[in-house]
């Protein structure tokens, strides 16, 4: 019986590789603070995750190439230039998915010193 | 995904925000800046940012958008004139042009381009113990 990664690991991996996605639209935001126009946007994640576990089998991993599950920001205050990105929402966004991707991998590397230890058999 | 395309969009917010700090410096060394006629006096400068999209078909996702410095523009506000007969550029009128530096608007400039370049700093500092978290991964 040979060990399956994709079910031992479960969520975590594709939650680890979301995050790490989510960061970079986030860091789009944070980057185009003072761009005319420029439209926030950030990744619905409870959508993409359930989308993602919902199919069940791991076929090709990701498939945010749709672009689906990137939805715009609404703004709390509108401004003049059309921008939509408030800084500190992003920030804060920013340092939670941080954290959030902190998790994810704490989680993995449980699993994985779970698997070292049925391995290992001790 | 990519780690390496987080650090360019931080890395184009950064050169922006860069090319915003010259203009403000340019602008506030040449405020007191006088001409003896409107066509040679200093004008205020400002960039022009623009957003470039990740394509969708390079990187798997379309999320990621750099940032790009489309022009430098001058302003159109009305330049400052002032009766200045005694000096040497005054032209036959007695006239010289002040540039339409905005002094206060671009100290408040100044401080919302030095704010943004610094949140950048901390996006890739934060981007980097991200990755090395990453490369850690199942080692302890």
């Amino acid at each position: 019986m040979a060990i399956n990664f994709d079910k031992t690991l479960g969520i975590h991996a594709d939650a680890l590789m979301l995050r790490a996605e989510r960061t970079k639209v986030l860091a789009s935001n944070i980057a185009n603070d003072s761009t005319p126009g420029y439209q926030a946007r950030d990744i619905d994640f409870a959508a993409t995750l359930r989308r993602v576990a919902g199919d069940g089998e791991a076929d090709d991993g990701f498939a945010l190439d749709t672009g689906a599950d990137l939805l715009y920001r609404v703004p709390h205050n509108p401004s003049q230039d059309g921008n939509t990105v408030e800084i500190g929402v992003e920030q804060a966004a920013f340092s939670q998915n941080a954290s959030e991707f902190q998790t994810s991998l704490t989680f993995l590397n449980m699993k994985l010193k779970g698997l070292a230890k049925a391995i290992e058999g001790q | 995904m990519g780690f390496r395309s987080i650090a360019e969009i931080a890395g184009s917010a950064m050169a922006a925000q860069t090319v915003r700090l010259n203009t403000v410096a340019s602008n506030l060394a040449n405020a007191q800046t006088a001409a003896g006629s409107e066509a040679e006096a200093y004008r205020a400068r400002k960039p022009v940012f623009a957003s470039i999209y990740e394509s969708s078909a390079s990187e798997g996702a379309g999320g990621g958008a750099r940032v790009q410095v489309l022009d430098v523009v001058e302003s159109t506000e009305p330049l400052r004139r002032a009766y200045e007969p005694d000096n040497s550029l005054a032209n036959e009128e007695g006239v010289v042009f002040y540039p339409n530096v905005n002094s206060v608007a671009e100290m408040t400039d100044m401080m919302a381009a030095s704010r943004a370049f610094e949140t950048s700093v901390e996006v890739l500092g934060r981007t980097r113990a991200m990755q090395q978290a990453l490369l850690r991964l199942g080692q302890d």
